[in-house]
Parts: C-alpha cells; structure tokens; sequence
C-alpha cells in the first residue's frame, strides 16, 4: 500500500494546502476508488452490527448512529443559549417582578406587555397583574433578561419548539410563564459523539 | 404451443415481479443505506398508528415497520401519484408524456435475455428459465440500452427548457460514449466463451480452471470485469457519472417532470441498476452457477460427491442468482454514496482516453493468450 499512500500536503503561506503531483495509482482511480468504497463499507458493516447487536439488547454503550431522534430525544443547549422565557418565583411562590417595566421599555421588539398592580406585601410596591409576552414577535435578543433588576425574567428553559396554530396561541400570560421550569441537563452531544468515534 | 405461450408469459412475470421488486425496494435501501453508512438512522418517522378500538392490536405491529422507514417508500409513491400530470407550457405534450414510458420499457426489455437459472425439468417439459432464449443475448440486450437513449432525447427536446435539452446532450453523449468501451469488454468474454447466448455463457462459467477455480468471467478477464462494472456504472447514470441528472446543481434532462412521470424515470434508473447488476453477475460472476453444483449435485474437486435432487439445484441456482444480483445492488449503492461526481471532461476522457484503449488492447491479449492456449 505504500504506493497509494499520499504525500504529506505542504501548506503555503496563504494557508492553502498545496498537493504534490499524483502518484500513478492515484491516476489509475480503481484503486483510490476502492479505497472509499472500502471506508464507506466498513461504516456501513460497523453501523450495522451494532444495530444488531442493540435489537438483541447487547452493546448498549456503542452508539450506531449519532443522529439524536428529537422530540423524544434532546440535546442540552450551552447554559448561555437564549430559550423560551420563563419568571422567576420567589421564595413564597409569588412571581419576583416588581412591575418595573424595564424589560417593556428595553423590548426592541415591543413584544413584553405589562399591567401592573399593588402588590399586598407592603415591603414591595407593585406586581405584575398581567405579563405578555407575544412570541410571534420576540427576537431572543435577550436585553429583558438583562435589564431586569430583580432577576424576575430568565430565557434558559430549554424550550425552542415553540409553535401555535394561530397568533394569538403565540401569547404566553403570566401564568404560562411561571410554569416554565429550568431544563435540567441532558446527556450532551458531544458526549455522545465522543462514544461514537471512541 | 398455448402451454408454451403460457410458461413464456409466466417466466415474464416471474422476471418482471423479481426486477420491478428489487428496484422498488431501492428506495427505501438508497435512504436506509446512505443512512447507516453516514452514522445517521435514516427515515424512521413516515407510517401511522391505529386509534380506532376495533385495530388497535394491529399498533404493536406497525411499529417495527415505522421503525424501519418501510412506510417511506409507500408515502413517496402516493406523494408522486397524486401530483398534478403536468406538461410544461410550449413543450410537445405528447412526446413529453411518451419519453418515461420507451426509457422505463426499455430499462426492463433488456431482462428478457438474462438467464435465471438452467433448464428445469418438469411433467415431462425443458423450461429455460430464461423469459426470451436468444441466440444473440448480448446484442438483444445493448440494443435494448442503446434504444433507452431515446427516452433521455425525447424527455430533453419535449421539455422546452434549454436546461433540460442541454442534461439530455449530456446524457446522449455519455452513454453513447460508454457503450463503446462496454461493448468492447464484453468481447473478451464472447471469445473465451464461444457464444453470443447469454444461457450459453453462464453455462460456460459452470467449467473449472486447473481443476478447482471456477471459470467465472472475472477470473479469465479481470480487466474486463472492471471497465465492463464502470462503464456500466456509467450507463445507470448514477452518482459519480449523474451529470445528466444532477437534480439539485447541473439540472438533468427530467427537469419538467413531475407525478407519476417523474417517478418512471426514477425507478427507470433503479431498474438500469439492477441491470448492470445482473449483466456483471451473468457476465463475470457465474451468473446462475453455484461453485462446483452440476446438474447431478456438489461435485468437489478433492472428489467428493453430494447428490442433489433437480429442483433443489434449480432451486440453488435461482437463488444464487438472486444472492448475487443483490450483492452487486448494494455494492452499486455503496459506490453511489462513496464516489465525488466527475467533471465532464474527466468524464469524456476516462471514456475515450482510458478505458476505450485499455479495454481494446484486453480485446488483442485476450485472443493472443487463446491462440497460445489452442497452440500449445
């Protein structure tokens, strides 16, 4: 096999890679030809096998496939990825916005609306009595999230299959948003990938 | 002579349920096997499950072929059916809907001169399992792929669509170009085999080199065998020889087809692969033969004898064939999912300059090394 194997490419300053002249095997193409087909081939008899192997509950821990089936099966998005918004309960449950309007004014897609009301604590002034966010319109630019000074409103539920059957079904209420919980970590797909290419 | 009509009619199904089966099933293999060997898992989501009580037992059933993508190759074909039978505007309406139809029955005529097993005896009568017993297979079967050039014409010039017309030169060009080198392939093996009949040339592979190697064709023409396997690749028009086609970059001369015509060229291009599937297999793997299986059962070349009764062998025979062809199928697919497409004029010249010439100078060695052979 030495015949075929190919010249280490040097590279140029530009940072292009510049190929020696091809050997006469590499001309000939039955051979390098072969060559693929031989790479393609083992994948597909490697692959196989362990789906085989998984139909009969054995090699468990080797990964056939490294697609991820999505509904059923999700990959963690880095901490830091913008998702569905949620609001953030204090201690008691009451949901942490003071009603500030901070995150409305900031909204450069003018998708928050906020009516606020006197909050019966009489340590805090106001609370939310509604809080709208219109999904249709949001841009997950995430200044709400920064502009908050109470940390009322965070964007890391995970949640990116957000979709309704009419614009109105966009319209997260308040109510929808205290529901959205924290994703907790799913196996990533780096780790799964590692499990794939050893 | 009625009963003859009728067991020529059946031997036709019978070709045409094999061919138009393992073509239909390529849609389903080019995904799944594309799929597993990419490390990805394919179209496992088309089907439907069963809500009503009366079939809900039927669910548990369903899922195994939902998981398996079966359900994919249903849902294209009802996708391609109900479509519109459209006919682009300016176009020759009839020529256009005509093209499909000669290029799929073209893909499928050439079948009737492959052999699928030897005679088989039965209630006193020889059937060749052969649907049409032509003393000149190999010609029947080039002019039948020589004749599919007109459904690629017809398509491109019907279509009104300057691209479509420029796909069908290139379609035109490269099959023409490559039927030389096949044709010039196969020669080899008509001169080590003495015969133009297809049943002929496989029973010829059934003889013995040096006692023990099956005299199959890739082991007296190797050479042979592997321009005879690319220019055939070539002629399915697949991927690294799809310029023609090339739905998604170059636009092939199918281009204003859609619905149920689309899908004739489709399966017509499935058909051609199981085509030079089976023309290799016959050709240079055996055909129907099953290493050291004669008439009378296993005779092995260290002198053992297993007798074997006729339909068993018959039996072994259509099924090795089958084996076969199938294997060159998912090699065919293999290479279609491996290989970069080629540029034309590497194309043109990996015809004209290369194989045409090596295949020509394997025409004068071949029938050097058998004058040497009878002089000796």
């Amino acid at each position: 096999m030495e015949a075929v194997a190919r010249k280490p490419g040097t590279v140029t300053p530009a940072g292009g890679v510049k190929r020696g002249p091809l050997t006469f095997w590499e001309r000939v193409y039955v051979v390098e030809a072969a060559r693929g087909v031989w790479i393609t081939t083992v994948h597909f008899f490697r692959n196989m096998g362990y789906h085989f192997l998984h139909l009969v509950g054995l090699a468990k821990g080797r990964q056939a496939a490294v697609t991820v089936q999505y509904p059923e099966e999700r990959r963690y998005l880095p901490p830091r990825s913008r998702t569905r918004h949620r609001i953030v309960r204090r201690d008691d449950g009451s949901p942490r916005c003071v009603g500030c309007m901070m995150c409305e004014t900031i909204c450069p897609a003018r998708c928050i609306y906020i009516v606020a009301e006197e909050d019966p604590d009489p340590n805090i002034e106001k609370r939310p009595k509604r809080f709208d966010i219109d999904l249709g319109m949001c841009v997950f630019c995430g200044f709400c999230v920064e502009a908050c000074p109470e940390d009322a409103i965070r964007m890391d539920t995970q949640m990116v299959d957000l979709a309704a059957y009419s614009r109105r079904g966009m319209i997260l209420t308040l109510d929808q948003l205290l529901a959205g919980e924290p994703a907790g970590p799913v196996e990533s797909i780096n780790a799964l990938g590692e499990r794939v290419h050893g | 002579m009625w009963m003859d009509l009728a067991i020529k009619a059946g031997l036709a199904v019978v070709m045409m349920l094999i061919v138009i089966n393992i073509a239909g099933i390529h849609s389903w293999v080019e995904r799944k096997q594309s799929a597993v060997i990419q490390d990805r898992w394919g179209a496992n989501r088309a089907g439907f499950t069963l809500n009503s009580p009366l079939w809900r037992w039927l669910n548990p059933l369903l899922r195994p072929i939902i998981y398996l993508g079966l359900f994919q190759p249903i849902a294209d074909l009802l996708k391609l059916v109900a479509k519109e039978n459209w006919s682009p505007v300016g176009g020759m309406k009839w020529l256009h809907a005509v093209a499909p139809f000669l290029y799929l029955l073209f893909a499928f005529a050439g079948f009737a001169a492959i052999p699928f097993g030897d005679t088989l005896h039965v209630a006193g009568r020889d059937i060749a399992l052969q649907v049409a017993s032509l003393n000149v297979g190999f010609v029947f079967i080039f002019a039948m792929a020589g004749l599919g050039v007109y459904g690629i014409v017809l398509s491109g010039v019907s279509s009104n669509n300057n691209y479509a017309f420029l796909g069908a030169v290139r379609g035109v060009s490269q099959m023409i170009s490559y039927e030389v080198t096949l044709g010039a392939t196969v020669i080899g093996i008509v001169m080590v085999y003495g015969s133009l009949d297809m049943q002929e040339i496989v029973r010829g592979q059934g003889a013995l080199l040096w006692g023990w190697l099956p005299k199959w064709g890739v082991f007296v023409q190797p050479l042979g065998c592997i321009l005879f396997f690319t220019a055939a690749l070539a002629e399915t028009k697949r991927i690294p020889f799809d310029l023609p086609e090339g739905e998604s970059e170059i636009i092939g001369y199918f281009t204003e087809y859609s619905g149920t015509k689309f899908g004739m060229f489709l399966l017509a291009d499935f058909v051609e692969t199981v085509m030079v599937a089976a023309l290799t297999t016959t050709l240079f793997f055996g055909g129907w033969q099953f290493p050291y299986l004669q008439a009378s059962g296993f005779v092995f070349p260290w002198g053992a004898e297993v007798a074997v009764g006729h339909y068993a062998v018959v039996a072994i025979q259509v099924v090795s064939f089958l084996v076969k062809v199938i294997a060159f199928c998912w090699l065919l697919m293999t290479i279609r999912w491996t290989l970069p497409r080629f540029r034309y004029d590497q194309l043109m010249d990996l015809g004209w300059k290369r194989m045409l010439p090596v295949s020509l100078a394997n025409i004068a060695l071949t029938g050097l090394v058998i004058l040497l052979i009878e002089a000796l």
